[in-house]
């Protein structure tokens, strides 16, 4: 009965072994710890061009993520993407007039929503908007603008 | 025909069975009576599928035609339930002993135990003593399967098949591939659980001596036939060739000594084929 | 002519009655499942043999997928400055692609020819004929079991093996080349999405356990009762299981990450 004894520690070591590489992956790996964890309040903002922006995109604020983009549509009026932002809790005391801006995480990285607070004392609430937006920078724009700048500094 | 085995007697009866492998007849219409706590041997050639009789008889198989009849069921009428029920009571001893390699001795005999009832592991382990120690093996309890020889395999795989009390025992060629002792020993077996335990057996097997000397009843079988059937004295005594020719183990006969082929001095002056 | 459109009809034949007899085989083993659950002791048996057994195999050759994956996905990526992304790249293709297939085509090297083998030669020694005979069906009993350890292990094998390969390119990547370790980490928390990456991987896996147990068990039941047959039959486990875990992963990788 040794013999068996052995065994079933050895399955047991293997099947506990194995949820932990399934808890590792849930949880260090992916973003499964980053959206269930906390409970969150939603604000939108509107930006003339939200870019290569997508639903799960982090938001962050001073470069800590406080969020992410929960939806993001167009709004046929106003010709305008509507982007609205999942924020934790803990985060609440963001004020009223804060900027959102797209941002991109190095030349080539994802883009993301920053956050940069205001000095107003009132705070954003669940289903509060942002005001103030700047629209992602398309990198073919910007190239454009910058060669015609150059172009005209040399006449 | 000897009428000495009425069918109202019989445990186990072949009624017109026929079974073909492909093209190949390997029973044509034939029929046999197994007499209740009697020994009864099938004999006949290797290749004359004496083995497929007893798949046949134990349900593995099914027959193109005929019937056979257990304890008054018919096996292949049976549901899988019901011959399930059967099979309990009717043990089968196979050629190589077909022990499960990865458990011991002990846990081969205790297999049908453990797998059929609830008893609690006391009882199982007195009553597969008791088993190990009418095949004379108790000793060997703790060897697992690799370490038995043939004889010691088939002897554990007979105290397997005597497990939960069966009716009868199909024996596949229990002799073959024995030294002396070990079919001595065999032959000493059968009988005494035959007598003891009151068993019908079926034993099937081409070892004319060891085979007649504890048969009560012997069918011999050539090419899908029955050619001859009595007592042991009855077959020595028969008047057919074959019969004979099986008996005595002579070289040439009704089944002759060469395979079929054309004339043997054709053979050799022609020039043959190149190929 | 003639004779290869025979060819050709008899080798379609024999390859639909193959099929057929599998699917009959899966719809037992299935049912009898059932059977196995209150006794957990033959399952555990077979969770030795099938999953401890492999877990060695797997477990180096995930640390060592990771680490090249590391290796190579550093020299690419700081080509175009995006060594910060390594972690993504790394857990992306463990957790999605190498983790499943790699696992499953080692489970069937390592596990899956060691099953049929074992049943093959169970049949050929008449252990399974006996055990029908002691009315003992034998594929509740055996086949069974050994399925369901199959299935269940091998998530837990691929699970393994994709954490253990992106500890590895975390080894490489941050140990030895320099990428920062917090990027690695946090950029791959921020891609790799629960739902999308990590549950699929673990369906893909399911799906290359059922399967290669399913081919493992089946070739081993139906195998020729001889030595040869039951050699030539482990090889058809073998390489029967990479076409269908290879097949399958396309199918299923358009499936799932299609519309995205």
């Amino acid at each position: 009965m040794q013999h068996t004894n052995t065994q079933d520690t050895f399955v047991g070591l293997f099947v506990a072994a194995g949820i932990v590489g399934l808890f590792f992956l849930a949880l260090q790996v992916s973003n499964l710890s980053s959206f269930t964890a906390h409970d969150t309040y939603t604000v939108t903002a509107r930006f003339e061009n939200s870019g290569g922006l997508k639903v799960k995109s982090p938001v962050s604020s001073a470069g800590v993520k406080i969020g992410q983009v929960s939806a993001i549509s167009f709004d046929p009026k106003t010709y305008e993407s509507v982007v609205k932002l999942s924020i934790d809790k803990q985060y609440n005391t963001l004020p009223d007039d804060t900027t959102a801006s797209v941002f991109t995480a190095g030349l080539l990285g994802e883009q993301y929503v920053n956050l940069d607070a205001g000095g107003s004392e009132e705070y954003l609430k669940d289903g509060g908007k942002i005001d103030v937006t700047n629209s992602a920078i398309i990198l073919e724009k910007a190239l454009g603008q910058f060669l015609f700048k150059s172009a005209e500094e040399k006449k | 025909m000897d009428n000495s085995v009425s069918p109202q007697n019989s445990l186990v009866s072949v009624q017109n069975l026929s079974f073909s492998r492909g093209d190949r007849k390997i029973f044509d219409d034939i029929s046999l009576e197994f007499e209740r706590g009697k020994i009864t041997a099938i004999m006949g050639p290797s290749g004359t599928g004496k083995t497929t009789l007893l798949k046949l008889i134990g349900g593995q198989l099914f027959p193109a035609q005929g019937s056979v009849t257990v304890d008054g069921n018919n096996v292949h009428r049976l549901r899988r339930a019901e011959l399930y029920e059967l099979r309990k009571r009717m043990g089968m001893l196979f050629q190589s002993g077909a022990l499960l390699t990865d458990m011991s001795v002990f846990d081969n005999v205790a297999f049908p135990l453990r797998e059929h009832t609830h008893l609690p592991e006391s009882m199982i382990r007195t009553l597969v003593l008791m088993k190990l120690q009418a095949v004379g093996l108790r000793g060997a309890r703790d060897l697992m399967p690799n370490e038995l020889s043939g004889g010691m395999a088939r002897r554990i795989a007979l105290a397997r098949a005597i497990a939960l009390d069966p009716m009868m025992i199909m024996y596949d060629e229990p002799f073959t591939g024995q030294d002396p002792i070990s079919k001595g020993a065999l032959v000493h077996l059968i009988k005494s659980l035959n007598v003891t335990l009151g068993l019908t057996s079926i034993i099937v097997s081409h070892d004319v001596q060891e085979t007649a000397a504890i048969a009560d009843y012997i069918y011999v079988i050539s090419e899908g036939k029955v050619v001859g059937q009595g007592t042991p004295k009855e077959i020595e005594q028969s008047e057919s060739d074959w019969v004979q020719q099986f008996m005595n183990g002579a070289a040439d006969g009704p089944v002759h000594f060469h395979y079929p082929a054309k004339d043997y001095v054709d053979d050799l002056l022609s020039t043959g084929k190149r190929y | 002519m003639i004779e290869l459109l025979q060819h050709l009809g008899k080798n379609t034949r024999t390859g639909f009655t193959k099929i057929g007899r599998g699917t009959f085989f899966l719809l037992q083993t299935t049912s009898g499942i059932l059977s196995v659950l209150p006794r957990p002791r033959l399952l555990l048996n077979q969770m030795y043999s099938v999953g401890v057994l492999s877990f060695l195999i797997i477990t180096i050759s995930g640390l060592f997928v990771g680490m090249v994956l590391g290796l190579q996905g550093y020299y690419i990526l700081s080509d175009f400055g995006a060594e910060e992304t390594l972690g993504v790249m790394v857990a992306a293709s463990l957790v999605r692609e190498l983790g499943p297939v790699v696992t499953a085509l080692l489970f069937a090297g390592r596990a899956g020819s060691a099953l049929t083998a074992e049943i093959g030669l169970m049949k050929a020694t008449e252990q399974l004929s006996g055990m029908e005979m002691m009315a003992v069906d034998p594929i509740k009993r055996i086949i069974s079991p050994r399925f369901l350890a199959g299935f269940l292990s091998m998530p837990l094998l691929a699970a393994l093996f994709s954490a253990v390969g992106i500890i590895g390119g975390q080894m490489v990547g941050s140990g030895l080349l320099g990428v920062d370790e917090g990027a690695y980490w946090s950029q791959m928390q921020a891609n790799i999405d629960f739902q999308d990456d990590i549950v699929n991987g673990v369906i893909k896996s399911l799906v290359f356990g059922f399967i290669t147990s399913w081919i493992a068990l089946f070739e081993g039941y139906d195998a020729i009762p001889t030595s040869e047959g039951v050699s030539r039959a482990t090889t058809r486990t073998v390489v029967n299981s990479a076409f269908s875990i290879l097949g399958l992963d396309f199918i299923l990788t358009a499936l799932m990450f299609g519309d995205d």
